[in-house]
């Protein structure tokens, strides 16, 4: 890494303030801010996890509160984006929909962490059949569609979100096995762990002090972009009827419910696409910005 | 050469294996079955007589055996969502259609992302650039389906130039496949940005420059001939999601193609139409993968498959 803060000739150099200024999230937090879409994708992750938080005070009405005589309305002023075919309150809906698709995207990442990282950490040190072992098994998840298996899943766990999610987890575990195997096998054969070795570190603390700390940041970038990937399947799932039940406000299934009323009753259609598309659009950023923060290359 | 397709083979063939016994297992793992009282309003006996004639009453081990002996032969079954024609049959109607989309989406989204990606590495970080960037990154983020929902609205709700959906007709193809060529097309000209920017930089371009070539020469004789071989590995994984049907496309336009069928077969409990989607999947996935080493290796003679492969 070349030094960027430049130093007067002649200036003592305080190793000690040196050491403490140039750490890792140090650097990234600075090329993070001057990053200006990275700065968006923040700027849309944190509307969107208040939106979520403080759902209750934003939306001007309760998510399941039907009202068919009022159905089908246009936007208006009460009814900002309008109504739906059951005369709910669209804004709201939308509103509260926030905390369905973060859920989603934190909860089928956690899932993902949980199966994937020691399932990973176990290919990439213990190598041999171990390792053989678990590529296949990661190999034959790859080979069912990804669609088809969380079909599946849902079918055998029964629909709701919470399986929905868990489904969703276990077809994303796949990624974080994969790479983090692959930071492993790369980072075994850098210098820093041969100079570990010669100094008589074991392999275990080798694998404890030196690699892992160096595969965390590949992770949290991977996990960052792995989240808009669960939020657009979860959308996907409810489009088809398939994801969460009513009355929990999903946005894919606001979108797959709007087709049939879209004739007419366009703004159905417009809103929540809408908002799938930010999010998505503010979680890319993000991750984006992260990985070129963290310096990372995620192509594995 | 040979030795490495042989081995290839060899492990597809047991990828493939694995991969039928778990599915197998995970569908008779779902609970009901597809002549269930919640499904068709069926006596008890018929639903016996049923279970018995497509074999649903024998041992799991003894059914997977039957079926994939009969696969193996080129008869994938009846499917229960359809009964009055074959797995073979129906996957015969319906998937040209959604093949047929799938290819044209690749048509429309190669040419244009390379156009893209060109225009953008060679006009760098001016509003051109800019475009092209957000173009592809919107390509990239924004699920099919939304845009899908967007072009109907538009092209066929507001503007009336288009029906919402259908089939039989050439303009039937023309809001399904921009929908689908959007994501590859961005891909595209992503990488060739990319891809270019970076030959651009290598010796052997400075030396064309060195001996008098024009820009145009360079950028078609050096540059792209090099920049496009790692697009090769970048649109291979695309093609087998594009041309076995997408499901959401499909029900939007209306489109009969095999997309929907992914679903149906789960929720219908249709044994042999999973297992058929299934396999056909996994051949084409291996086809494409095993195209793209091939094409790699001719397109880029320093590349040998079965050589020391990391």
């Amino acid at each position: 890494m070349t030094t960027s803060t430049s130093l007067a000739p002649g200036q003592p150099v305080n190793t000690q303030q040196e050491l403490r200024q140039r750490t890792l999230l140090g650097d990234a937090a600075r090329r993070f801010a001057r990053n200006k879409l990275a700065l968006v994708g923040l700027f849309i992750v944190t509307a969107l996890i208040l939106t979520a938080i403080f759902a209750d005070f934003i939306a001007p009405f309760p998510y399941d509160a039907a009202d068919p005589v009022n159905a089908l309305q246009f936007p208006s002023s009460e009814h900002w984006m309008g109504t739906d075919e059951v005369g709910r309150d669209v804004y709201s809906r939308i509103v509260y929909g926030t905390r369905i698709s973060l859920a989603v995207g934190l909860g089928v990442m956690a899932i993902a962490l949980i199966i994937g990282v020691p399932l990973g950490l176990l290919a990439g040190l213990a190598g041999g059949p171990v390792d053989y072992i678990i590529m296949r098994v990661v190999e034959v998840f790859t080979a069912i569609p990804a669609l088809m298996l969380a079909l599946l899943l849902i079918s055998v766990f029964g629909g709701g979100l919470y399986n929905v999610i868990l489904a969703l987890g276990i077809v994303a575990w796949l990624d974080a096995c994969r790479l983090l195997r692959a930071q492993l096998l790369s980072l075994r054969e850098r210098d820093f762990v041969l100079a570990a070795q010669t100094v008589g570190a074991s392999k275990v603390r080798i694998a404890i002090r030196h690699l892992l700390p160096n595969a965390v940041a590949p992770l949290i970038v991977a996990v960052t972009i792995g989240i808009p990937v669960a939020i657009f399947a979860e959308a996907g799932l409810s489009f088809l009827g398939l994801g969460v039940n009513d009355p929990i406000p999903s946005w894919g299934k606001m979108v797959g419910n709007s087709l049939s009323y879209m004739r007419v009753y366009w703004y159905l259609g417009v809103f929540p696409t809408l908002a799938i598309a930010f999010t998505m659009l503010g979680f890319t950023f993000f991750g984006d910005g992260l990985r070129d923060a963290f310096d990372v290359s995620t192509n594995s | 050469m040979a030795r490495y397709l042989l081995g290839r083979f060899a492990g597809i063939l047991i990828v493939f294996f694995i991969v039928s016994v778990v599915v197998f297992l995970l569908m008779h793992a779902i609970p009901g079955g597809p002549y269930n009282e919640d499904k068709v309003p069926l006596s008890p006996e018929a639903k016996a007589n049923y279970m018995r004639k497509y074999g649903l009453d024998r041992p799991l081990v003894e059914q997977y055996v039957l079926y994939m002996g009969n696969a193996l032969r080129g008869d994938f079954g009846v499917p229960f969502q359809s009964p009055t024609e074959t797995v073979t049959g129906l996957i015969a109607r319906t998937w040209p259609v959604s093949a047929s989309l799938g290819f044209a989406a690749l048509l429309v989204a190669i040419p244009l992302g390379l156009l893209l990606g060109i225009i953008a590495a060679t006009r760098q970080n001016t509003w051109l650039d800019y475009a092209a960037s957000a173009t592809s990154t919107l390509g990239l983020t924004v699920p099919n389906f939304v845009v899908a929902v967007w072009l109907v609205l538009l092209f066929a709700v507001q503007l009336k130039w288009l029906p919402t959906g259908g089939w039989g007709e050439w303009y039937h193809y023309i809001m399904p496949v921009a929908a689908l060529a959007l994501a590859p097309m961005a891909l595209t000209a992503r990488y060739t940005r990319t891809s270019i920017l970076e030959v651009s930089r290598s010796d052997f371009i400075r030396t064309a420059r060195a001996k008098g070539l024009s820009g145009r020469q360079i950028m078609t004789r050096h540059t792209l001939r090099n920049a496009l071989i790692p697009l090769i590995t970048v649109l291979g994984p695309q093609i087998p999601n594009l041309i076995t049907g997408t499901i959401f496309i499909e029900s939007i336009f209306r489109v009969p193609g095999l997309g929907k069928f992914f679903v149906t077969s789960i929720l219908g409990r249709d044994y042999p139409m999973i297992m058929a989607l299934l396999l056909l999947v996994a051949v084409v996935w291996s086809v494409v993968y095993l195209i793209t080493d091939i094409l790699y290796t001719i397109v880029d003679p320093r590349v040998r498959l079965g050589k020391s492969k990391s």
